[in-house]
Protein backbone atom coordinates (compact mmCIF):
# COMPACT_ATOMS: atom_id res chain seq x y z
CA UNK A 1 0.00 0.00 0.00
CA UNK A 2 2.64 2.51 1.02
CA UNK A 3 4.47 1.93 -2.23
CA UNK A 4 1.56 3.46 -4.10
CA UNK A 5 2.32 6.73 -2.45
CA UNK A 6 5.31 7.77 -4.50
CA UNK A 7 4.27 11.03 -6.05
CA UNK A 8 5.41 12.13 -9.42
CA UNK A 9 5.85 15.79 -10.12
CA UNK A 10 3.12 16.71 -12.55
CA UNK A 11 3.70 19.32 -15.20
CA UNK A 12 1.53 22.37 -14.97
CA UNK A 13 -1.23 22.42 -17.55
CA UNK A 14 -1.78 25.42 -19.71
CA UNK A 15 -5.22 26.80 -20.48
CA UNK A 16 -4.91 25.33 -23.96
CA UNK A 17 -4.13 21.94 -22.46
CA UNK A 18 -7.25 22.18 -20.37
CA UNK A 19 -9.41 23.14 -23.30
CA UNK A 20 -7.99 20.25 -25.28
CA UNK A 21 -8.65 17.93 -22.38
CA UNK A 22 -12.25 19.05 -22.15
CA UNK A 23 -12.76 18.62 -25.87
CA UNK A 24 -11.26 15.15 -25.92
CA UNK A 25 -13.21 14.15 -22.85
CA UNK A 26 -16.42 15.28 -24.52
CA UNK A 27 -15.62 13.36 -27.67
CA UNK A 28 -15.06 10.15 -25.79
CA UNK A 29 -18.35 10.19 -23.85
CA UNK A 30 -20.32 8.13 -26.41
CA UNK A 31 -17.65 5.44 -26.25
CA UNK A 32 -17.73 5.44 -22.48
CA UNK A 33 -21.48 4.97 -22.61
CA UNK A 34 -21.15 2.07 -25.01
CA UNK A 35 -18.48 0.38 -22.94
CA UNK A 36 -20.40 0.93 -19.71
CA UNK A 37 -23.58 -0.48 -21.16
CA UNK A 38 -21.74 -3.57 -22.27
CA UNK A 39 -20.25 -3.96 -18.82
CA UNK A 40 -23.30 -3.51 -16.67
CA UNK A 41 -26.26 -4.10 -18.96
CA UNK A 42 -28.64 -1.45 -17.72
CA UNK A 43 -28.59 1.86 -19.57
CA UNK A 44 -29.49 3.99 -16.55
CA UNK A 45 -26.80 2.44 -14.39
CA UNK A 46 -24.33 2.54 -17.22
CA UNK A 47 -24.91 6.26 -17.59
CA UNK A 48 -24.50 6.79 -13.84
CA UNK A 49 -21.21 4.99 -14.11
CA UNK A 50 -20.10 7.16 -17.00
CA UNK A 51 -20.97 10.32 -15.09
CA UNK A 52 -18.98 9.09 -12.15
CA UNK A 53 -16.06 8.31 -14.44
CA UNK A 54 -16.25 11.74 -16.09
CA UNK A 55 -16.05 13.49 -12.73
CA UNK A 56 -13.10 11.35 -11.72
CA UNK A 57 -11.38 11.94 -15.03
CA UNK A 58 -11.90 15.67 -14.70
CA UNK A 59 -10.51 15.67 -11.19
CA UNK A 60 -7.50 13.65 -12.34
CA UNK A 61 -6.85 15.55 -15.54
CA UNK A 62 -3.33 16.58 -14.55
CA UNK A 63 -2.40 12.94 -14.74
CA UNK A 64 -3.51 12.61 -18.34
CA UNK A 65 -0.59 12.81 -20.72
CA UNK A 66 -1.55 14.95 -23.69
CA UNK A 67 -1.16 13.07 -26.94
CA UNK A 68 -2.03 9.69 -25.47
CA UNK A 69 -5.37 7.97 -25.97
CA UNK A 70 -8.15 9.67 -24.06
CA UNK A 71 -10.40 6.74 -24.78
CA UNK A 72 -8.00 4.24 -23.21
CA UNK A 73 -7.33 6.51 -20.24
CA UNK A 74 -10.97 7.10 -19.45
CA UNK A 75 -11.83 3.43 -19.98
CA UNK A 76 -9.46 2.59 -17.13
CA UNK A 77 -11.29 5.05 -14.91
CA UNK A 78 -14.67 3.74 -15.95
CA UNK A 79 -13.57 0.19 -15.38
CA UNK A 80 -12.33 0.96 -11.89
CA UNK A 81 -15.59 2.67 -11.05
CA UNK A 82 -17.44 -0.37 -12.33
CA UNK A 83 -15.36 -2.78 -10.29
CA UNK A 84 -15.89 -0.72 -7.17
CA UNK A 85 -19.64 -0.59 -7.68
CA UNK A 86 -19.74 -4.26 -8.56
CA UNK A 87 -18.11 -5.10 -5.26
CA UNK A 88 -20.81 -3.13 -3.53
CA UNK A 89 -23.33 -5.32 -5.32
CA UNK A 90 -24.91 -2.51 -7.19
CA UNK A 91 -25.29 -4.44 -10.41
CA UNK A 92 -26.34 -7.72 -8.97
CA UNK A 93 -28.98 -9.40 -11.10
CA UNK A 94 -29.80 -6.15 -12.75
CA UNK A 95 -30.42 -7.39 -16.23
CA UNK A 96 -33.83 -6.24 -17.30
CA UNK A 97 -35.41 -7.99 -20.23
CA UNK A 98 -37.87 -5.22 -21.01
CA UNK A 99 -35.26 -2.53 -21.02
CA UNK A 100 -32.96 -4.61 -23.16
CA UNK A 101 -35.72 -5.23 -25.64
CA UNK A 102 -36.36 -1.55 -25.98
CA UNK A 103 -32.78 -0.56 -26.53
CA UNK A 104 -31.98 -3.39 -28.80
CA UNK A 105 -34.81 -3.36 -31.26
CA UNK A 106 -34.50 0.25 -32.27
CA UNK A 107 -31.10 0.83 -33.82
CA UNK A 108 -28.73 -0.19 -36.46
CA UNK A 109 -30.19 -2.07 -39.17
CA UNK A 110 -31.55 -4.10 -41.88
CA UNK A 111 -30.86 -7.49 -40.38
CA UNK A 112 -32.63 -9.39 -37.65
CA UNK A 113 -32.38 -7.45 -34.40
CA UNK A 114 -33.61 -10.45 -32.41
CA UNK A 115 -30.14 -11.91 -32.34
CA UNK A 116 -28.84 -8.77 -30.76
CA UNK A 117 -30.92 -9.16 -27.65
CA UNK A 118 -29.81 -12.78 -27.35
CA UNK A 119 -26.27 -11.67 -27.86
CA UNK A 120 -26.57 -9.00 -25.21
CA UNK A 121 -28.03 -11.43 -22.74
CA UNK A 122 -25.33 -13.99 -23.48
CA UNK A 123 -22.70 -11.32 -23.08
CA UNK A 124 -23.98 -10.47 -19.62
CA UNK A 125 -23.65 -14.04 -18.46
CA UNK A 126 -19.90 -14.01 -19.06
CA UNK A 127 -17.55 -13.46 -16.14
CA UNK A 128 -16.83 -9.73 -16.01
CA UNK A 129 -13.18 -9.88 -16.95
CA UNK A 130 -13.91 -11.94 -20.04
CA UNK A 131 -16.79 -9.72 -20.96
CA UNK A 132 -14.73 -6.58 -20.72
CA UNK A 133 -11.89 -8.14 -22.69
CA UNK A 134 -14.27 -9.06 -25.47
CA UNK A 135 -15.91 -5.64 -25.38
CA UNK A 136 -12.59 -3.86 -25.64
CA UNK A 137 -11.23 -5.97 -28.48
CA UNK A 138 -14.33 -7.18 -30.30
CA UNK A 139 -16.49 -4.09 -29.99
CA UNK A 140 -14.27 -1.17 -29.04
CA UNK A 141 -11.64 -2.05 -31.60
CA UNK A 142 -8.71 -1.92 -29.20
CA UNK A 143 -5.66 -4.01 -29.93
CA UNK A 144 -4.76 -6.79 -27.51
CA UNK A 145 -1.92 -4.61 -26.27
CA UNK A 146 -4.17 -1.64 -25.61
CA UNK A 147 -6.75 -3.82 -23.91
CA UNK A 148 -4.02 -5.32 -21.72
CA UNK A 149 -2.96 -1.83 -20.69
CA UNK A 150 -6.51 -0.86 -19.85
CA UNK A 151 -7.06 -3.97 -17.75
CA UNK A 152 -3.62 -3.89 -16.19
CA UNK A 153 -2.74 -7.41 -17.21
CA UNK A 154 -0.53 -9.29 -19.65
CA UNK A 155 -1.32 -9.42 -23.36
CA UNK A 156 -1.51 -13.20 -23.16
CA UNK A 157 -4.12 -12.93 -20.43
CA UNK A 158 -6.27 -10.71 -22.61
CA UNK A 159 -5.92 -13.06 -25.55
CA UNK A 160 -7.00 -15.96 -23.43
CA UNK A 161 -9.95 -14.05 -21.96
CA UNK A 162 -11.12 -12.97 -25.40
CA UNK A 163 -10.73 -16.52 -26.67
CA UNK A 164 -12.76 -17.96 -23.84
CA UNK A 165 -15.41 -15.29 -24.17
CA UNK A 166 -15.72 -15.97 -27.89
CA UNK A 167 -15.98 -19.69 -27.37
CA UNK A 168 -18.61 -19.27 -24.68
CA UNK A 169 -20.69 -16.90 -26.78
CA UNK A 170 -20.44 -19.07 -29.84
CA UNK A 171 -21.60 -22.12 -27.98
CA UNK A 172 -24.42 -20.30 -26.20
CA UNK A 173 -25.70 -18.69 -29.36
CA UNK A 174 -25.33 -21.73 -31.58
CA UNK A 175 -27.12 -23.94 -29.10
CA UNK A 176 -29.63 -21.24 -28.27
CA UNK A 177 -28.83 -22.08 -24.67
CA UNK A 178 -28.36 -18.81 -22.86
CA UNK A 179 -28.45 -19.08 -19.09
CA UNK A 180 -31.20 -17.02 -17.62
CA UNK A 181 -30.21 -14.31 -15.22
CA UNK A 182 -26.97 -15.96 -14.30
CA UNK A 183 -26.17 -13.22 -11.81
CA UNK A 184 -29.02 -14.33 -9.60
CA UNK A 185 -27.48 -17.71 -9.14
CA UNK A 186 -25.61 -17.58 -5.82
CA UNK A 187 -22.85 -19.87 -7.03
CA UNK A 188 -22.31 -17.85 -10.17
CA UNK A 189 -22.32 -14.68 -8.18
CA UNK A 190 -19.76 -15.99 -5.75
CA UNK A 191 -17.56 -17.03 -8.63
CA UNK A 192 -17.81 -13.58 -10.10
CA UNK A 193 -16.82 -11.96 -6.84
CA UNK A 194 -13.86 -14.29 -6.50
CA UNK A 195 -12.74 -13.33 -9.94
CA UNK A 196 -13.14 -9.71 -9.06
CA UNK A 197 -10.90 -10.25 -6.06
CA UNK A 198 -8.25 -11.47 -8.43
CA UNK A 199 -8.77 -8.59 -10.77
CA UNK A 200 -8.60 -6.09 -7.94
CA UNK A 201 -5.50 -7.73 -6.50
CA UNK A 202 -3.68 -7.31 -9.80
CA UNK A 203 -2.48 -4.11 -11.25
CA UNK A 204 -5.78 -3.40 -12.80
CA UNK A 205 -6.69 -0.64 -10.44
CA UNK A 206 -3.31 1.01 -10.42
CA UNK A 207 -3.37 3.02 -13.57
CA UNK A 208 -5.51 6.08 -13.79
CA UNK A 209 -7.25 7.09 -10.65
CA UNK A 210 -7.02 6.33 -7.02
CA UNK B 1 -16.68 -57.23 -35.09
CA UNK B 2 -14.00 -54.75 -35.90
CA UNK B 3 -15.65 -54.04 -39.21
CA UNK B 4 -18.99 -53.39 -37.62
CA UNK B 5 -17.37 -51.03 -35.23
CA UNK B 6 -15.70 -49.08 -37.96
CA UNK B 7 -18.88 -48.82 -39.87
CA UNK B 8 -20.65 -47.53 -36.86
CA UNK B 9 -17.99 -44.96 -36.22
CA UNK B 10 -17.81 -43.74 -39.76
CA UNK B 11 -21.53 -43.39 -40.06
CA UNK B 12 -21.73 -41.43 -36.85
CA UNK B 13 -18.94 -39.23 -38.04
CA UNK B 14 -20.85 -38.52 -41.20
CA UNK B 15 -23.83 -37.51 -39.21
CA UNK B 16 -21.72 -35.19 -37.12
CA UNK B 17 -20.27 -33.61 -40.21
CA UNK B 18 -23.71 -32.94 -41.52
CA UNK B 19 -24.83 -31.46 -38.24
CA UNK B 20 -21.75 -29.35 -37.85
CA UNK B 21 -22.10 -27.83 -41.29
CA UNK B 22 -24.51 -24.92 -41.03
CA UNK B 23 -26.05 -23.09 -43.94
CA UNK B 24 -22.70 -21.88 -45.14
CA UNK B 25 -23.97 -19.55 -47.79
CA UNK B 26 -21.66 -16.57 -47.47
CA UNK B 27 -17.92 -16.50 -47.16
CA UNK B 28 -17.85 -16.33 -43.38
CA UNK B 29 -14.46 -16.91 -41.86
CA UNK B 30 -14.37 -19.45 -39.08
CA UNK B 31 -12.81 -16.89 -36.72
CA UNK B 32 -15.62 -14.53 -37.42
CA UNK B 33 -18.76 -16.05 -35.95
CA UNK B 34 -22.13 -14.73 -36.90
CA UNK B 35 -22.48 -12.74 -33.72
CA UNK B 36 -19.18 -10.87 -34.07
CA UNK B 37 -20.67 -8.13 -36.20
CA UNK B 38 -23.61 -8.00 -33.81
CA UNK B 39 -21.26 -7.18 -30.98
CA UNK B 40 -19.81 -4.28 -32.89
CA UNK B 41 -23.31 -3.21 -33.79
CA UNK B 42 -24.40 -3.22 -30.16
CA UNK B 43 -21.49 -1.02 -29.26
CA UNK B 44 -21.87 1.32 -32.21
CA UNK B 45 -25.59 1.71 -31.64
CA UNK B 46 -24.83 3.24 -28.24
CA UNK B 47 -21.99 5.37 -29.62
CA UNK B 48 -24.39 6.77 -32.20
CA UNK B 49 -27.12 7.64 -29.72
CA UNK B 50 -27.63 11.35 -29.18
CA UNK B 51 -26.04 12.41 -25.93
CA UNK B 52 -28.60 12.76 -23.13
CA UNK B 53 -28.96 16.21 -21.64
CA UNK B 54 -27.62 15.01 -18.32
CA UNK B 55 -24.22 14.64 -19.94
CA UNK B 56 -24.32 18.03 -21.57
CA UNK B 57 -25.20 19.50 -18.19
CA UNK B 58 -22.40 17.68 -16.49
CA UNK B 59 -19.84 18.68 -19.08
CA UNK B 60 -20.79 22.32 -18.94
CA UNK B 61 -20.71 22.25 -15.15
CA UNK B 62 -17.13 21.06 -15.26
CA UNK B 63 -16.17 24.30 -16.94
CA UNK B 64 -17.98 26.43 -14.41
CA UNK B 65 -16.10 24.86 -11.55
CA UNK B 66 -12.95 25.56 -13.45
CA UNK B 67 -13.62 29.29 -13.35
CA UNK B 68 -13.22 29.45 -9.60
Amino acid sequence: MSKDKKKRELPKRSAADKRAFKRELTEVVPHLRAFARGLCGRPDMADDLVQEALLKAWAAQDRFEPGTSMRAWTFVILRNAYLTDMRRNRFRGEYDEGVAERILTAPAGQEEPLHLSDLHRALLTLPPERREALLLVGAGGFSYEEAANICGCAVGTIKSRVGRARAALSSMLEDGDIPDRALDDPAAHRAILEELDEVAAGRGEAAATK
Amino acid sequence: MATGNTEFMSSSRDEKNKAAKPQDGSGCKPQDPEWASGLKKLYDSVVDEPLPDSFKDLLSKLDEDEGK
